[in-house]
């Protein structure tokens, strides 16, 4: 308990190498760093509800430690990581934060998974000044100089895909959909702002939430046979999934025919669902186990090398994999492990080995990323539709859509 | 929200949300059939109902596998040797737990809630421990998925009329088992009065332990069923728990014919309701109406009299 | 307050100052702030679990529901702290500043009529205390009045929590969703995340406590705790000796409301936030669990309950993340199979008897009231 930063603390500092810098000049605040060692810490769930989600999370922040790792460190120091398990419950992940940062003076912490999981851990994050990286796609309205987000928040995936699916399927009439809690909700609310004040003539006949966990969708797939809109709009999460897309089918609606956007699954959901219950929806979202890149080329096959070849990746993976990375670019940089400098340092960081081709952190934490839309096939992956022409800047207080 | 149809297409949506109705009213009587058996007749709590549903899915998810393998030719009726496999395997379950566990606590039917719970802790972590803790996608014959076009405008899910088949199938199954055969009397007879059953040579011990399998057994079938329609993974199990208790609660807990009743009624409301109000919203007024009813008629629909 | 020798037994007493001096004195010398920000979250639950003691043990009503009521204390207590912490000047960047921010989010641009109460912080304390009573008193009076009891009541309790997380969840503009409400920074100005304030916190709590310890044993001492008893073990001849049983039922499962409830309202003040998953049905059978095996019996087994077995939960899952659950089930079940009036049994049965002989004491153990095997537990 505590001990982890006492050798920091009471090592004499070592004649270094040229090439690393000492470890006084590089942790000025008393972070778990030694000569030839830095502390990072990893939370998600893997026990409880959410380890269905938050596990190809883990995998992929593991990967990425050890790719660092094999190529000489952060600072010429290895990184050593510890886990813990966010339970799937909230006090949990902020009892655990406070852990990772009181007593192991984890120097960054790559973890969460759902809004309700940050929204815990921030107040001890901002508290105890410790740095956090956060993977998922997410609904904004929030930002911080302790966390960057390494996954989009919800204006740089929607408006995008919307904007899309108008253009191309000629969209008029959308059905919105999704599991009863804030990222739905609040996406869905910038969905319908920007149909309906920022598309020509379109509308949305109808919005729905369900419990989460919910597995009987008949009733609304009626409504959506009744109302017969262009587009279904879903953002159903988890367990319910499986039941939403099997029904659609079985209900005799054809996804060729009709078009379904979703912001919600990638391929770990596809997974669950099974390819061939949902072929033929489009997703939303920045990165495809598909991209065809060759940063993407390397990184799916070390991938599957450390977790077997059945793994699937999809975005929310991927975007955990970058925040090792960008935690040692920014961290070299700074030429600092200090949480105030790796936070004033962290804006116009760039990755460009990031498997969705390249990134670069915005003045407000988040990622300037491109926004792609994918065509679910049979075999559970993703065939690349349309992607932006540019990056897309992330904007979580977006004017206009509040 | 009505006005824009014409009335072929409301008369077409109308049947197809009867039909949904009917689906949901399979769904929960076959959640409830086992829990009924369970709680009904002997009166255990069994809170790992959800996990013994959920070991059902996970066989079937192992047949599919198995039989893709090594006979894909075989692979159209598989459906049918997953769910038998399935019943087998949860009964076994049931018995072993029942001889090592539930046994000790027929007199104190409340702590039955707490060491099933702790049963189902367990068995979730097993599940996650051999299965992983990502979901299983279990593929399905082409058969059973699609719909079956009765007019150009009504289509209704094969697997749907699946599932009502087998709910029938079952629920005459167990009818029969319980009001018609010898063991079902011995099995009627424990539950009225075990020291009598004892007296006249029932063996209660062994009823009890095959009571306890056929209602987990009869949960497996369930769990190998709703892999057509949710999702399989270690803790889908606890997504049924209180459903299918309420189910069986507000039937009147000893009543097969309650529970059949309750289901119909719960179905009926929450997919009409469905229909008009938000998923959410549906879900908690179904259950406040529920839970006031019973406030009201504590004894639930269809009470056996019995003098306490 | 006079203690006398009637009011706890000798071995109560001794638990009663055992247990004073590992929470007033041993555990704040000897943890680190943060671990005893941890104990100070596990005796949170300690609340709820007198409460069980109460009307479980005592009265036989197994509630398994007590998360509702751990839930109201606690978005009492949230409401009020996060309405402080929405002042104008903290909440400059919403569109509405000077309203909680999830209401901003969702498009309410003003507090709501039942967030108007929590501006105030005595109105905030009353309603700790009443909310929840009132809401037992409903649920009571309807089920007891019509004689439902033992698993029925267990299974509609449990019903009730799982509306009220549906409710929490999909009005997310009125109570902030399943993220809850989050981000509590003080008490009456007083800045609740420091290290001191936590520190201060905890002796509160403890302090309260020890007042719930003495009010649940004043309750049970009286003729109404013994009304109790006799109602769980025999029911129909409590009644024909002309009690009303449903009354004194109503008031057990009131007493238990409002034990929990103040025990949600620390929660929300030691964790720092209130959220739905305190309130669902796997925290209220959690809590029912912490009770059963500190001894569903005792009140300070209730309190060894909490603190032992949430201990062993974060410990287990720190050491072994993968198999904790492993251990928390074969726990419950060990405990219900082998040990059925949990830890304060085990003392009662094994261990008192070796420090009685050993002190040579002649008197006879006496426990009255515990469940032995075959005694009606309904």
């Amino acid at each position: 308990m505590g001990m982890a930063a006492l050798p920091a603390i009471t090592m004499l500092p070592r004649p270094s190498f040229a090439d690393v810098p000492a470890t006084s000049a590089v942790n000025t605040t008393g972070l778990a760093v030694t000569d030839s060692e830095v502390t990072v810490g990893i939370l998600h769930s893997v026990t409880g509800t959410m380890a269905i989600s938050e596990t190809g999370s883990v995998e992929a922040e593991k990967l990425a430690i050890e790719q660092i790792n094999a190529a000489g460190g952060v600072l010429g120091r290895k990184i050593k990581f510890i886990q813990e398990d966010g339970a799937s419950d909230w006090p949990t992940f902020a009892e655990k934060a406070k852990k990772l940062l009181v007593n192991d003076k984890c120097a960054a912490v790559m973890g969460c998974w759902t809004s309700a999981s940050r929204k815990a851990v921030l107040p001890v994050f901002e508290q105890y000044n410790g740095m956090l990286y956060y993977p998922t796609f997410y609904e904004g309205l929030e930002q911080s100089k302790n966390v960057i987000y390494t996954g989009q928040e919800a204006t740089q995936q929607i408006i995008a895909g919307l904007d899309w699916v108008t253009k191309t399927k000629g969209a008029k009439s959308f059905y919105l959909l999704g599991s009863d809690y804030i990222w739905p909700r609040t996406s869905n609310k910038i969905a319908r702002k920007h149909i309906e004040g920022h598309l020509q003539g379109c509308k949305v006949v109808g919005e729905e939430y369900f419990p989460l966990g919910s597995t009987q969708f008949n009733s609304v797939i009626n409504k959506i046979k009744l109302t017969k809109p262009d587009v279904i709009y879903a953002i159903i999460v988890g367990g319910s999934n499986v039941a939403f897309y099997k029904q659609l089918k079985a209900a005799g609606i054809d996804l060729s025919k009709q078009t379904l956007l979703t912001i919600s699954v990638t391929e770990d959901e596809i997974d669950g669902i099974g390819g061939e219950n949902i072929a033929g929806a489009y997703a939303c979202m920045k990165y495809f186990q598909s991209l065809d890149n060759a940063n993407n080329k390397a990184f799916v096959p070390a991938f599957k090398k450390m977790w077997g070849e059945k793994t699937v990746i999809g975005d929310v993976t991927q975007a955990a994999y970058l925040g090792p990375w960008l935690w040692k670019l920014t961290a070299e940089k700074a030429g600092s492990f200090d949480i105030d400098k790796i936070a004033a340092a962290s804006p116009g960081v760039e990755f460009k080995g990031a498997p969705e081709g390249y990134v670069r952190i915005h003045e407000n934490h988040h990622l300037w990323s491109k926004t792609r839309v994918g065509r679910a096939k049979a075999d559970g992956q993703y065939e690349l539709i349309f992607e932006t022409a540019d990056l897309v800047e992330p904007d979580p207080f977006p004017k206009g859509y509040q | 929200m009505l006005g824009d149809y014409s009335i072929g297409d409301l008369g077409a949506i109308l049947a197809m949300q009867g039909f949904a109705g009917l689906i949901l009213f399979s769904v929960y009587v076959l959640m409830a059939l086992g829990l009924a058996i369970i709680f009904g007749q002997m009166g255990v709590i069994n809170m790992a109902h959800g996990e013994f549903m959920i070991l059902g899915a996970y066989v079937t998810w192992m047949t599919s596998n198995a039989v893709q393998h090594f006979a894909p030719s075989l692979f159209p009726g598989y459906f049918f040797l997953a769910m038998i496999l399935a019943f087998i395997a949860s009964g076994a379950l049931g018995m072993l737990v029942e001889w090592a566990l539930i046994r000790h606590l027929y007199k104190r039917p409340l702590d039955t809630l707490l060491a099933t719970w702790g049963l189902s802790l367990i068995l979730q972590q097993a599940y996650r421990s051999i299965f992983g803790a990502r979901e299983v996608g279990v593929e399905l014959p082409d058969w059973m998925m699609g719909s079956w076009p009765a007019t150009d405008s009504i289509q209704i899910p094969i697997n749907g009329m699946f599932v009502m088949a087998l709910t029938m199938l079952i629920t005459i199954a167990v009818a029969y088992v319980l009001y018609w055969s010898k063991w079902g009397k011995q099995v009627r007879a424990v539950v009225q009065n075990r020291v009598m059953a004892g007296a006249v040579g029932i063996n209660t011990e062994k009823v009890d332990c095959y009571t306890f399998g056929l209602g987990c057994g009869i949960a497996g079938i369930a769990g190998s069923a709703f892999t057509m329609i949710g999702s399989t993974g270690p803790t889908a199990g606890q997504l049924y728990i209180v459903d299918t208790f309420l189910v069986v609660v507000f039937g009147g807990a000893a009543s097969l014919l309650g529970t059949i009743a309750s289901a119909f009624s719960i179905s009926q409301t929450q997919s009409t309701l469905e229909f008009f109000l938000s998923g959410s919203m549906a879900k908690v007024i179904t259950l406040l109406t529920i839970v006031g009813i019973l406030m009201v008629r504590p004894q639930g629909l269809f009470a056996l009299k019995v003098r306490k | 307050m006079v203690i006398n020798s009637r009011f706890f037994n000798r071995s109560e007493l001794i638990g009663f100052f055992a247990l004073a001096l590992v929470l007033f004195v041993i555990l704040p010398l000897f943890l680190d702030i943060f671990r005893l920000n941890l104990v100070a979250k596990y005796l949170t639950y300690a609340f709820v679990g007198i409460g069980l003691v109460l009307c479980w043990g005592y009265g036989g009503i197994l509630s398994l529901g007590q998360g509702v009521f751990f839930g109201l204390g606690g978005y009492c207590m949230a409401m009020y702290l996060k309405l402080e912490a929405s002042s104008v000047a903290n909440t400059k960047i919403q569109s509405t500043p000077g309203i909680p921010d999830f209401m901003d989010w969702n498009q309410i641009t003003q507090i709501p009529l039942f967030w108007k109460p929590f501006h105030s912080f005595p109105l905030t304390i009353l309603a700790i205390l009443v909310v929840p009573a009132f809401f037992a008193f409903i649920i009571g009076a309807a089920m007891f009045k019509r004689r439902v009891g033992g698993v029925y009541f267990a299974i509609i309790t449990q019903a009730i929590a799982a509306i009220l997380t549906i409710l929490i969840v999909g009005q997310q503009g009125y109570t902030g969703g399943i993220n809850g409400i989050t981000d509590l920074r003080t008490l009456h100005g007083w800045d609740i995340r420091t290290d001191h304030a936590k520190f201060i916190l905890y002796f509160v709590e403890v302090v309260l406590l020890f007042g719930c310890i003495i009010a649940a044993q004043f309750i049970r001492l009286t003729k109404l705790g013994r009304i109790l008893v006799a109602m769980r073990d025999q029911e129909d001849r409590v009644r024909f000796s002309g009690y009303s049983v449903a009354n004194f039922m109503i008031f057990a499962f009131c007493a238990a409301a409002v034990f929990a409830s103040i025990g949600g309202a620390l929660f929300t003040l030691e964790v720092g936030f209130m959220s739905p998953s305190f309130v669902g049905i796997v925290p209220s059978i959690e809590m029912v669990i912490y009770t059963a095996v500190g001894g569903r019996m005792s009140i300070f087994g209730a309190v060894w309950g909490s603190l032992l077995v949430n201990f062993a939960k974060t410990s287990l899952s720190e050491s072994f993340p993968q198999l904790w659950l492993f251990g928390l089930g074969a726990l419950f079940i060990a405990v219900v199979l082998a040990f059925p009036n949990g830890l304060s049994g085990i003392w009662a049965d094994y261990v008192q008897p070796r420090i009685d002989r050993l002190l040579a004491s002649r008197k006879p153990k006496s426990a009255p009231g515990y469940v032995a095997d075959g005694a009606p537990a309904e």
